[in-house]
């Protein structure tokens, strides 16, 4: 009874990647990538998904810092925060960034109005949304490692000469390489499936916010082929991302 | 040269009240039981944890002093530390272990390499410079450390327990070496151990500390042969009594009166070694002055010897031979009497 029940889950995952390997395998890969509209989203994909874990690292470090070395009141709520994208369904993020960012939000009127800067519906915005999902992936993996390592090492360092930019630059970030690294990863998988987040507050415009999830979804009324090949990329670099960082959390595979 | 450190520190449940002067030619232990304040006095000398009062000076220098508010940030402190475990920076090799002090002291970095070498070869590790911490063994692990500490060329050096993360096998090795840089070094030595054979085979001087306060301080002979706290006396293996002494009368503090040779007038304390204290199932007859009833509370078999500890008044340690205890069919919860010769008894002022 546990064999049929444990085979039907497998199958549910193993099916759907069948379904689309066999069909994949039928149709004509080279015209499909070579379509603007494909080569457009998969470039501006990669901009974005890397430009929003550019975003991550640059923020997201600090805020693990702070989360992981201080102590001050409303860091439960902060943690809190953070972590809160992880399980919004990421429509409610989009809606909640045009709330603050659009051009009536909180800020974004003050944007607007002071520096003439629009985030919705650019690809700036685009960049913002993903941000938005995915850096909660590495602020929780950085900030793991900033609480596992052993402080004793930086206070080590001190003693040797080094005052607090030498103890982060070559001890504290050398030893959660690792983490960042995964981090940073899994930040970037999680910015390039980006589709709920970004379509509400970017829009699906080609060439400027439509990314690879959303020319899927698109091309799947129009161009099926380009939407298989499209759903091929992502596949295969989801593999790609499993694969490396498979000791962490597969062991031994 | 000298350390003048007052240092006040409330860490948790712990009061660290200690002052501790330690001049150039000594090597300075503190030993005492774990959660003493050991590890945090180090910590506060080297400026890793403020002070809540007191003061240190280096050579003259106010590295602290709470009332003035100085404070002097480790990284700018003429200190080497040695760390339990050792905190080798894992990602580093041997070698850039050795340099990282020289290079945040802005040596170049062909330079740093150059000295953290020789002081790896001094250490007896000049071949395994490119190993990683992860491929050294406790004793080398050990020496890196040590290294790495004296390269910078501290004032003063300090070490927690220099030894302790070692195996018993490579201990004694390690501490011949260990002692023979220390020898070497011309500065202020502080070490700290919860063990005392670390400490007299390293230190000139022994400061005993306990929960936070220093309860004695001398050389090594002075420590163990009139300790000052059950903690030491334990340490050594011996009876220690506190009492008030008229001449050849201690009246003991916790009941019972002893006759000893001559203890003065005042406060004293009676130390007896547990092979000087005698066992009998009957009331002894004969010389010795110190006669009393008890009840054996436990029997600890120790090496060729058995230590006997009787809850009388006053209760006491003895040491006696498995013969001895067949013989008079001790056993624990009986009944026993206890005899000590005056002249066993050594007493001091307390």
């Amino acid at each position: 009874m546990a064999v049929v029940l444990a085979a039907t889950g497998a199958a549910i995952f193993v099916l759907p990647l069948v379904g689309l390997l066999s069909r994949a395998l039928g149709s004509d890969v080279w015209r499909a990538v070579s379509a603007p509209t494909v080569r457009t989203a998969l470039w501006l994909s990669l901009v974005c998904s890397v430009s929003a874990t550019w975003c991550s690292v640059v923020f997201g470090l600090p805020l693990a810092w702070v989360q992981a070395r201080s102590e001050f009141p409303g860091r439960a709520l902060l943690r809190g925060l953070t972590m809160l994208p992880i399980v919004l369904p990421p429509v409610v993020g989009g809606v909640a960034l045009l709330f603050a960012f659009g051009r009536r939000g909180l800020l974004g009127l003050w944007l607007d109005q002071a520096f003439g800067v629009r985030l919705p519906f650019t690809t700036a915005g685009a960049v913002l949304a993903e941000t938005f999902v995915a850096m909660p992936f590495f602020v929780l993996t950085v900030e793991g490692a900033l609480r596992s390592m052993d402080r004793r090492l930086e206070d080590a360092a001190r003693t040797l000469g080094a005052g607090r930019w030498t103890v982060l630059r070559r001890v504290t970030l050398p030893m959660i390489r690792p983490s960042l690294l995964a981090g940073a990863v899994l930040c970037w998988a999680r910015a390039l499936g980006e589709f709920g987040a970004t379509i509400t507050f970017a829009g699906n415009f080609p060439g400027r916010t439509q990314t690879i999830p959303l020319a899927v979804y698109l091309a799947l009324e129009t161009d099926p082929e380009a939407g298989i090949m499209l759903s091929m990329v992502l596949l295969v670099l989801s593999l790609g991302v499993l694969v490396a960082l498979r000791h962490r959390w597969l062991g031994a595979l | 040269m000298s350390l003048d450190a007052s240092v006040q520190v409330t860490l948790g449940a712990l009061d660290l009240r200690v002052d501790l002067c330690v001049g150039d030619g000594e090597v300075v232990a503190v030993l005492g039981p774990n959660g003493a304040g050991k590890t945090t006095l180090l910590r506060a000398l080297a400026g890793l944890l403020p002070l809540d009062g007191g003061a240190v000076a280096l050579d003259g220098v106010v590295l602290d002093d709470v009332a003035s508010g100085i404070f002097i940030p480790p990284e700018q402190r003429p200190i080497g530390v040695v760390f339990q475990d050792y905190l080798l920076f894992p990602h580093l090799t041997a070698l850039d272990n050795v340099a990282f002090g020289l290079r945040c002291r802005a040596r170049s970095q062909r330079e740093s390499r150059e000295r953290a070498h020789e002081w790896l070869r001094r250490v007896g590790l000049g071949d395994r410079a490119t190993a990683r911490p992860a491929e050294l063994s406790g004793g080398q692990a050990q020496r890196v450390a040590l290294a790495r500490a004296l390269a910078i060329e501290p004032r003063m050096l300090l070490l927690d327990e220099p030894l302790a993360a070692l195996d018993a096998s490579t201990r004694a090795e390690v501490r011949r070496e260990l002692r023979r840089h220390l020898d070497a070094f011309h500065g202020i030595r502080l070490l700290v151990t919860h063990d005392p054979l670390e400490a007299i085979a390293l230190a000139n001087r022994i400061v005993i500390v306990e929960q936070g306060y220093v309860v004695q301080s001398g050389s090594p002979t002075e420590v163990t042969q009139q300790p000052r706290s059950s903690y030491v006396a334990d340490l050594v293996g011996v009876n220690l009594l506190r009492g008030v002494a008229a001449n050849t009368h201690v009246q003991i503090d916790g009941g019972g009166v002893l006759t000893v040779s001559d203890g003065g007038v005042g406060p004293v304390f009676a130390v007896i070694h547990p092979r000087a204290v005698a066992l009998h199932r009957r009331p002894p007859e004969g010389t010795p002055r110190n006669v009393w009833k008890g009840a054996i509370a436990s029997l600890d078999r120790e090496g060729p010897r058995v230590r006997v500890q009787v809850h009388g008044v006053p209760p006491i340690v003895a040491e006696i031979t498995p013969e001895a205890v067949a013989a008079l069919r001790l056993d624990a919860g009986g009944e026993v009497w206890v005899s000590v010769k005056a002249t066993e008894i050594t007493t001091y002022p307390a």
